[in-house]
């Protein structure tokens, strides 16, 4: 293989992955460390074992992602070379006439991956609905006469498609029903907007409500709620913490966690991704020596992390995190944007998931976009936080405050999980969906794909990991009525490239078996069924055999 | 000359060689070993790395007691009791109990009860509920946020526009989407705080001019040119912004555009305008700033608003030209990881551009409204009025400071009570004043929409009389006017 690329199919054979969950020093390895329970001893609740499996991929597989970046980069550069010759017509948009002279917006380098990589599979992505993003929605067809630089609507609606793409871990966001009827009433007596912040004119009654309840439902002392679920991290953390003090963050944290961390002006160091080991390294290192050069000791250490991770479907190892943050006494930052609603025996989230204490954790923060199907976010904790946050947080003073009737929409959807309703229909949804995850995991991992995650968790990434396999996978199954998110690099590591499901409590089993069977015959087609370990037919099969066996 | 007598000495030294006795370079040879040793020894020792035992460490981590997470705030806090509003937030609201005239939203045209708006949100909120639960990438774009891309772009005849789900987000993500480490921002010292986090967040190198000052900004630019012509390698790719805003929320002033886009020209930089205020109030159609001034919005780089003002719904949004805003799609945060806005606020807003379209009269009612307020409002004794005529909010500033801004914070907020048992809802203008990068001199905020208009009479009038003589006489410092049109 005489190409640049060439380079980083060696890489690809060198390749190691790491990525498992050993954190707990007591866990028991099964399987050269992939699949691993971890028991909590000593302490005195109980705590569920810990089961999140990150198999390593084959090692030809990684030979041929790599090979296949490779290859796509070296026609890139081809192409690029025949766009700066004229001979292939570039579809980008170009430069004001005017403006040729200005120092270029963009380094060319800097779009090469978005022009020469995305460009061929970006109809995955943006896909345009025209309905509520329930158990199934009404994709909008769309074509591209010049190979997805631009995009036509033919008009016609590709109708009742599987939704396996949308956060709507419970179900409530759905077209309107007579359950939100109070929602009307809100739209009509209130209106959209509120067109001023928390602290001049826009905190409504609505709020008030809201924000006691959600204080109730996460059985906290007092919460406060934010318009927006980015910004709540965003623009709350640097109001915390600052010059001074220590941020310890996973490596996989969301984006919004790591520009608030960063606004904040505080040091950041990463620790690996649910390594308590590394955590732990990082605090005894940072509590004994202090801040560099100026050797003071750090005014207070942040922890952030969060519930479930959306990309690996991992839960946080909560309950040794909270073990640590006591032992160092650091302060612990909780994320529960994909968690709360989703997991725990009533949808409380992590803390309930472990059986812990919501005292354990000192910020809660959470988004009311994915279980709650509304916008938002809040942040919750002691009575203290909530009032410093009132008076100090960025998003309090100057950005407008929730609207409304998204407000009520949380505040039903919140009161249907307590059961407030009166029915307890809340409650078999949060079970519902518990089920569902379980039994769409157990099919996925007896086909032999390689899902990544903790067995509770609801969002469910399986790794494709070639990038032509990322498009084709996406499309076969569009054709087949089923609508998937398919995600890669930059959100990934290169070479994990991966579909994400989120499963839904509004997904019957029918739905749930009609997917499995499209992922099992689409695993033929694309030769994705990586796994090793295979749990059903041959156990004694592992990991030498496979690999000429699948090849 | 220099190299035969060169040659000379060389010479002459290997003789001496020759006949100097052995002890005599043996003991030479001895003593250059010596200097070289010298030179390769290490001149101290290291000291005995006094690695910390374990029990030691144990200590250290017994002994370290972190700050607090949050210090106390004080139960009386001012932003601790928040005035509760009851009901819908519109001309007339009831505030902590009490109804009063609406001076205090930035709802400018008074659409947020519009029936019509409510309407079209209605039909929204019955085809598709209220949350995405996605971002746009991940089937979170719903046919209703194309449609308010495309009226958007239209309304402000631009190629494309981008919307956020928030309006704070909206230019706080777009700034660092271009603007990264080693670039250059010229921003206006009155910006407001989502320019600040937005520049915080670039990285970039930050040059702040005077408020509306072109002088200083000039200078600035020169100083840059100056900079650049010395090192011209680095210069080829260091992009330079200019960061301004339409009419600024902090000061109520409008920004100088026709000169800013020469200078934008002469000195090759872009210029990005937040219009959060201005959009939907300035111009004969409400495009903003660039139709104010009749400047072809095409010289300006990147628009941003916020819809939470005039358009009365939530979110926020970018307009320009494809190649400036296509790239947002992939770079902007609050665009890429977040969720996407609820189709019922994008539908709103919709309906919102609809009417604006419809009565562009509303825009000249507004500016009348403003013209009569700010003159009705002139020669109060001790307060004065700041901001642009044609600005719906503008401040009311004390015009002698007592000296200490608590001070001033605290008369103002009497004057703000004052009016409120008059039945005017005022507001104090807030503040991080620990975060602001320039903090404005304390004020009142007012915002006036075309709701006053039974109103641009009665509520007019009686604000006049309760600031005005008849009213206590206030010192100074500033509160804020909203004033709106419907």
């Amino acid at each position: 293989m005489a190409n640049p690329g060439g380079g980083a199919v060696c890489n690809g054979n060198l390749h190691k992955h790491e990525k498992q969950s050993d954190g707990s020093p007591s866990g028991n390895c099964a399987k050269n460390g992939i699949v691993k329970e971890a028991q909590q001893n000593g302490t005195p609740h109980f705590y569920k074992p810990i089961v999140e499996s990150f198999e390593e991929a084959p090692l030809h597989v990684m030979v041929f992602t790599y090979l296949g970046y490779g290859l796509g980069t070296l026609f890139g550069y081809l192409r690029d070379f025949l766009r700066s010759c004229g001979i292939e017509k570039c579809n980008a948009a170009i430069e004001r006439e005017e403006q040729k002279d200005f120092v270029p917006l963009y380094q060319n380098f800097e779009n090469f991956y978005t022009r020469n990589l995305y460009m061929r599979i970006r109809d995955n992505w943006n896909r345009p609905i025209c309905s509520a993003p329930g158990s199934r929605f009404d994709v909008m067809e769309r074509v591209s006469d010049d190979y997805n630089w631009t995009f036509r609507f033919t008009g016609r609606i590709i109708k009742d498609v599987i939704n396996m793409g949308s956060y709507n871990f419970l179900g409530l966001a759905a077209s309107y029903d007579e359950s939100m009827r109070t929602v009307k009433d809100v739209l009509e007596e209130y209106g959209l907007g509120v067109a001023s912040t928390r602290h001049e004119m826009g905190t409504l009654d609505k709020h008030e409500e809201l924000e006691s309840l959600v204080a109730k439902f996460l059985n906290v002392e007092a919460a406060m709620v934010f318009g927006m679920g980015f910004a709540t991290n965003s623009m709350n953390i640097p109001a915390l913490v600052g010059k001074g003090c220590l941020i310890l963050s996973d490596e996989l944290n969301h984006a919004s966690l790591v520009l608030g961390a960063r606004l904040s002006g505080a040091t950041i160091r990463i620790f690996k991704h649910n390594n308590m080991q590394s955590l732990e390294k990082l605090l005894r290192d940072a509590v004994i020596y202090g801040q560099p050069r100026i050797r003071r000791a750090w005014k207070k250490i942040l922890i952030l992390v969060e519930g479930i991770y959306s990309m690996e479907g991992s839960i946080v190892d909560l309950p040794q995190i909270v073990a640590l943050k006591k032992k160092y006494k650091a302060y612990l930052y909780i994320d529960e944007a994909h968690s709360i609603g989703s997991v725990g025996p009533t949808g409380r989230g992590v803390i309930e998931f472990f059986g812990l204490d919501p005292r354990d954790v000192d910020v809660f923060m959470g988004t009311f976009t994915k279980s709650f199907g509304a916008a938002g976010g809040y942040i919750a904790g002691k009575k203290d936080l909530v009032d410093y946050l009132r008076v100090h947080s960025h998003s309090a003073v100057y950005a407008t405050s929730m609207s409304p009737p998204v407000a009520e929409q949380i505040i039903r959807s919140m009161k249907f999980i307590m059961g407030l309703d009166g029915t307890t229909q809340g409650l078999q949804r949060v079970r519902q969906l518990a089920k569902n995850t379980r039994y769409f995991r157990q099919r996925l991992n007896e086909m032999g794909f390689i899902i990544y995650g903790n067995e509770e968790s609801p969002v469910i990434p399986l790794l494709l990991y070639m990038p032509a396999k990322v498009a084709a996978f996406a499309r076969h199954l569009l054709n087949r009525k089923i609508g998937v998110v398919v995600v890669g690099f930059p959100a990934t590591p290169l070479a994990e490239a991966r579909a994400r499901f989120c499963v839904s409590a509004a997904h019957t089993r029918e739905m749930l078996d009609t997917v499995l069977e499209n992922l099992d015959e689409m695993g033929d087609l694309l030769q994705l069924k990586y796994s090793r370990h295979r749990k059903s037919t041959r156990p004694e099969l592992y990991d030498e055999t496979s690999f000429e066996l699948e090849d | 000359m220099a190299t035969v007598a060169e040659q000379w000495v060389l010479v002459e030294m290997v003789q001496a060689l020759y006949e100097a006795p052995a002890y005599h370079l043996i003991l030479e040879g001895i003593l250059i070993l010596w200097i070289i040793r010298l030179l390769f020894s290490k001149t101290y020792k290291l000291q005995e790395r006094s690695d910390l035992t374990v029990k030691e460490k144990e200590e250290l981590i017994e002994e370290w007691q972190p700050e607090p997470l949050v210090p106390p705030i004080s139960k009386d806090h001012p932003a601790l009791n928040y005035n509760i509003v009851s009901g819908p937030p519109s001309h007339n609201i009831v505030v902590n109990g009490k109804k009063c005239v609406n001076f205090a939203s930035f709802n400018f045209l008074g659409l947020l009860d519009n029936p019509r708006v409510k309407a079209a949100a209605l039909a929204s909120l019955k085809k598709y509920g209220v949350g995405t639960c996605g971002p746009r990438g991940f089937y979170g774009t719903f046919d209703v946020h194309l449609d308010l891309e495309d009226r958007l772009a239209k309304f402000m005849k631009t190629e494309e526009a981008i919307i956020y789900s928030y309006g704070f987000a909206t230019i706080a993500s777009a700034i660092p989407a271009y603007s990264k480490r080693g670039d250059i921002v010229f921003v206006d010292r009155a910006a407001c705080f989502a320019i600040q986090k937005g520049l915080q967040a670039s990285r970039s190198d930050i040059k702040l001019f005077k408020h509306n000052d072109m002088a200083d900004l000039e200078r600035l630019l020169k100083e840059q040119e100056m900079e650049d012509q010395k090192n011209p390698r680095k210069a080829r790719v260091t992009r330079r912004f200019i960061v301004v805003e339409g009419l600024y929320m902090n000061t109520g002033t409008i920004c100088p555009l026709p000169e800013l886009v020469k200078l934008k020209y002469k000195y090759k930089a872009r210029i990005f305008l937040e219009e959060s205020l201005s959009f939907g109030v300035l111009g004969e159609h409400g495009r903003g700033v660039t139709e104010h001034f009749g400047i072809s919005i095409d010289d300006i780089d990147l628009i941003s608003a916020n819809m939470e003002n005039s358009l009365a719904s939530i979110g926020g949004f970018c307009c320009g030209r494809s190649f400036v805003i296509d790239h947002q799609r992939l770079s902007g945060q609050g665009y890429c990881f977040s969720a996407s806005l609820p189709p019922l606020l994008a539908a709103a807003a919709i309906e919102a551009l609809n009417i604006m379209e419809e009565n562009p009269g509303i825009f000249l009612v507004l500016k009348e409204k403003c013209e009569r307020i700010h003159k009705a409002l002139q020669g109060i004794s001790g307060l004065k009025v700041v901001g642009e005529s044609l600005s719906p909010a503008f401040h009311l500033q004390l015009t002698d400071s007592t000296g200490s801004r608590e001070k001033d914070v605290k008369l103002l907020q009497e004057i703000v009570n004052h009016c409120m048992d008059r039945s005017i809802a005022l507001t104090q203008a807030r503040y991080l004043e620990k975060e602001e990068k320039c903090l404005p001199p304390p004020r009142r905020r007012t915002g006036e929409s075309r709701a006053h208009n039974q109103g641009g009479g009665p509520g007019c009038a009686a604000l006049g009389r309760v600031l005005g003589p008849g009213g206590q006489p206030p010192r100074s410092t500033r509160t804020g006017l909203c004033i709106a049109a419907l």
